[in-house]
């Protein structure tokens, strides 16, 4: 059974409080067809567990497949040094079939980021450190496609259908 | 089900074609690791397959100087084809004639089906296998146990106890 290696804490995108009975740690790619499914059934799951769940996610861009994944991974992370993550992480699914520059430059504007600086980002790829220490983590704990979840540190391997991740998940609340 | 064959066991050479002309055979690498991942067919349709996973993590692999192979039952035209449209940067061998000939020499051909197991081996530098593990055929396996089992790998010119544990923790985001 393959075993989150790289525990959640303080430098991880955290939406819910740590202290949650759950936690359910997702690694995605913003142009992965299947992530973007799977961006709703995580936000009806964080509805229907309110404080029980705590949401993180890292970045597990499959950049020889999809070449926007890494662009929009550090425009992730450029939002979220201006405090701004999970609106642009949010933004960043909606558009997952269209993440060419023209609408990550888009987002930054609707989020009033500054978008030359984004540019500065996306051509120095000043994040690359990060989203591939993220990467490494993912792969060390066995994360075997995209998205792949798991639920206090325990790789959820059914589908990311939302039945299929509340049995899970439930089962964790039962432990 | 047959058993897949163990650590310890003398992996068996074999002779497969890698492209429509060209030939491999495993004595070839004898001197370096070798990654043997047995899979049941190309064209999965999800975005992270195993071979795209395994092409992603390529950079990780060659850091212990080792060579991943996939293998299939798939014809050498199919793979082609497949390798192309994933960007696929190992070779894929096709173990199509006779059908299953090499996987059932490692115990990890599924008669009924007609395909390989999801089986992985790693192969030391003098031929022997090092690891091996059959993922359930529904499950990608991920790169993990390949990591672990390539960090155990006694480093050349070390014996087995000097070997280093690379710890994930300090691969994490410096932030």
């Amino acid at each position: 059974m393959s075993q989150l290696r790289v525990p959640v804490g303080p430098t991880d995108h955290i939406r819910g409080n740590l202290a949650a009975a759950v936690t359910l740690v997702e690694y995605g790619d913003y142009q992965c067809p299947h992530c973007a499914m799977a961006h709703p059934v995580v936000a009806s799951i964080r509805q229907q567990l309110g404080p029980n769940l705590c949401f993180v996610f890292r970045h597990f861009p499959l950049t020889e497949i999809h070449p926007f994944a890494e662009p929009a991974a550090e425009s992730a992370e450029f939002a979220g040094e201006h405090g701004r993550f999970w609106d642009m992480h949010d933004g960043l699914f909606e558009n997952h079939d269209n993440l060419a520059l023209p609408t990550l430059l888009d987002l930054a504007r609707l989020l009033d980021l500054p978008r030359a600086e984004l540019q500065d980002v996306l051509a120095t790829e000043k994040y690359q450190p990060a989203i591939q220490s993220d990467f490494i983590g993912g792969v060390r704990s066995g994360v075997n496609g995209t998205p792949a979840f798991f639920i206090n540190g325990v790789r959820h391997d059914g589908s990311y259908a939302y039945k299929d991740l509340m049995i899970s998940i439930q089962a964790a609340l039962a432990r | 089900m047959s058993e897949i064959l163990a650590p310890a066991t003398k992996a068996p050479d074999f002779r497969l074609k890698v492209t429509p002309d060209q030939e491999l055979t495993l004595g070839d690498l004898l001197g370096k690791p070798v990654i043997l991942a047995f899979y049941p067919a190309d064209w999965s349709p999800v975005c992270g397959d195993q071979m795209t996973l395994y092409n992603q993590i390529l950079p990780e692999f060659r850091k212990f100087d080792a060579e991943l192979l996939g293998i299939s039952v798939d014809g050498v035209w199919c793979h082609q084809a497949f390798a192309r449209e994933r960007n696929l940067h190992f070779p894929l061998l096709a173990d199509f004639h006779p059908k299953g000939a090499v996987a059932k020499l490692y115990g990890a051909y599924r008669e009924q089906e007609g395909v390989c197991e999801r089986a992985l081996f790693v192969i030391d530098a003098k031929g022997m296998i090092a690891w091996s593990y059959r993922s359930p055929i529904a499950v990608n396996p991920g790169a993990d146990g390949i990591l672990d089992a390539l960090e155990r790998l006694p480093k050349h010119g070390q014996s087995p106890e000097e070997t280093n544990d690379v710890t994930v923790a300090s691969a994490r985001r410096a932030n």
